[in-house]
């Protein structure tokens, strides 16, 4: 196989492997999982305040 | 005993960020001066632009924004994946390495020690203590998700961990090189050529180049924007759906925009098309983070008006979409033919450099030294309000003079007489430069005193705190 053809072979692979991340992305099964992920920064409470030791 | 996070190692490195970008911009106002009064340095070799000009762009790079980058992630790590650190001394090497390297890169340049690669300018003894530094940090940053407590690895992590494997990948292809001993050179031991020659070593030049933009400047500071934006405005990010389509697009397609650094040179046509057309392409995922950045604030853009801090993240991603826009229509060919080897360039990565890069890291900084020094906020909140218009207005100062500069450049150097001889001579369009290099100067200088500004707001709000080293892991931890 020339190299010509394996790179077609690997730009189409990556292709359809890019569309599958956008299909996985906005699945409606994964919409809980995502929404509860994006609330990661969120889940302990902030420590703008003097909760730490020294 | 008590679970922590590490603050140590994020405080040396946020205080590091200030210093460097002290240091590395001063560099900048100084060469920028140097084009007005070439003779300001007195003729030293030292100080000539050809040695200071590699010295500013990596220390704002390498120094300021790598600090800035390693304390961000460093920070986010620990506190997304709710754990400390993997080693403490492994961050304590990760941190004096680095110092080091930005320490010997400093002398080497000013020496003239220099490979002649852009942005990778260092010789084969720093880059090998590069290479360990990077794998140490890397070792640290993946350990550290690996033993995370959550179940979700946060975004931001991600595109910290997609700039940790590229830039090693970046570095170690790009420095392949041959120390000139073991060619038989007897003297300058430290000098090395690359492993590449002619057009092949330009195209890896301008992949790793690209690619450092992309992944260094780009993906990393990303990573703040998609901790910080959402703390700081109090509100998680617009779409997390879209920040994974962003990062997965970003990744697929920055690889291969190198190429638009090399329209018409030696490099093959097919090579330059496909350059500018994956650099076209990159405006979708840009644009797309940048919304998903920015919209992240709506139903609380008021906040925009009181918060000096979000003020200074909602505008570095306002110049994120200026410059991600115009470097696009900058690799198109045509486009390419008028802007390329003028000020315009230079202007473009400033808007990027300082409008994007630098004010985030600002806006980061300023969220993150109050809480490494048990303080709830800087010392003085008025400041920051002052160092954003400062900076704002310095940056489009800067900008803008060096658009009208290049345009006029770019038309100079190509008008022809009617007979094909040039309209102009090289030294007239040099001259004509003046009343644009004073302006950039002057938005120069305006965003220096501004990092001065904050050092001394740094050092008001360390006056009155105290060093944070170990901080308490909140006990409020769902699965």
């Amino acid at each position: 196989m020339d190299a010509g053809t394996l790179s077609s072979i690997v730009t189409v692979l990556f292709f359809v492997l890019f569309i599958g991340i956008v299909w996985w992305a906005f699945h409606k099964d994964n919409r809980n999982k995502f929404k509860n992920a994006a609330n990661l920064p969120f889940e302990e409470e902030d420590d703008g305040h003097g909760v730490r030791r020294g | 005993m008590e679970a922590t996070y590490n603050y140590k190692v994020v405080r040396q490195f946020a205080i590091m960020t200030v210093v460097w970008g002290i240091v590395g911009m001063l560099v900048g106002v100084l060469i920028a001066a140097q084009l007005i009064w070439p003779d300001i340095t007195l003729n030293l070799p030292w100080l000539s632009y050809g040695r200071l000009r590699p010295l500013h762009t990596n220390a704002v790079i390498f120094a300021f924004g790598g600090c800035g980058l390693f304390a961000a992630s460093l920070y986010i790590v620990q506190r997304t994946c709710q754990t400390r650190l993997l080693s403490d001394g492994l961050a304590a090497f990760v941190f004096w390495g680095w110092q080091l390297v930005i320490l010997l890169a400093a002398v080497s340049f000013i020496f003239g020690v220099t490979t002649g690669k852009e942005y990778a300018e260092l010789e084969w003894p720093i880059d090998l203590i590069i290479t360990v530094v990077w794998v140490a940090y890397a070792v640290l940053f993946f350990g550290t998700i690996i033993k995370r407590k959550t179940q979700h690895i946060y975004v931001a992590n991600w595109f910290f961990g997609a700039y940790i494997v590229t830039i090693a990948l970046l570095h170690l292809v790009n420095s392949a090189e041959l120390p000139w001993i073991l060619g038989g050179g007897a003297t300058a031991w430290w000098k090395s050529y690359s492993a590449y020659a002619g057009v092949h070593d330009a195209m890896v030049q301008w992949w790793y180049g690209h690619n450092a933009v992309g992944f260094f400047l780009t993906t990393a500071f990303l990573g703040m924007m998609y901790y910080f934006v959402p703390k700081q405005a109090g509100r998680p990010i617009f779409s997390y759906r879209l920040s994974i389509v962003h990062f997965w697009s970003l990744n697929f397609i920055y690889m291969w925009a190198g190429p638009h650094h090399l329209l018409y040179t030696a490099l093959p046509d097919w090579a330059q098309s496909l350059g500018m057309v994956f650099s076209l392409m990159l405006i979708a995922p840009s644009w797309g983070g940048m919304m998903n950045g920015i919209m992240t604030l709506s139903g609380a853009w008021h906040k925009l008006r009181t918060d000096p801090i979000l003020k200074f993240l909602i505008v570095s991603l306002s110049f994120y979409g200026m410059s991600t826009f115009e470097g696009p229509m900058m690799s198109v060919k045509t486009v390419n033919a008028l802007s390329h080897y003028t000020e315009w360039t230079i202007g473009h990565v400033h808007s990027g450099a300082l409008g994007w890069v630098a004010m985030i890291t600002i806006g980061s900084m300023y969220y993150l030294i109050p809480r490494l020094f048990g303080r709830e906020e800087m010392y003085s909140v008025r400041a920051i309000n002052t160092h954003f218009w400062w900076s704002t207005i310095g940056v489009v100062l800067y900008i803008a003079s060096l658009w009208i500069a290049g345009v006029a450049q770019g038309l100079m150097w190509r008008a022809t007489n009617p007979d094909g001889t040039l309209t102009y001579s090289f030294a007239q369009s040099v001259n004509a430069m003046y009343p644009f290099y004073a302006i950039r100067l002057i938005g120069g200088a305006m965003f220096f005193a501004g990092m001065l500004l904050m050092a001394w707001n740094v050092w008001k709000t360390i006056a009155a705190g105290r060093a944070v080293n170990d901080a308490r892991i909140p006990e409020a931890v769902q699965a």
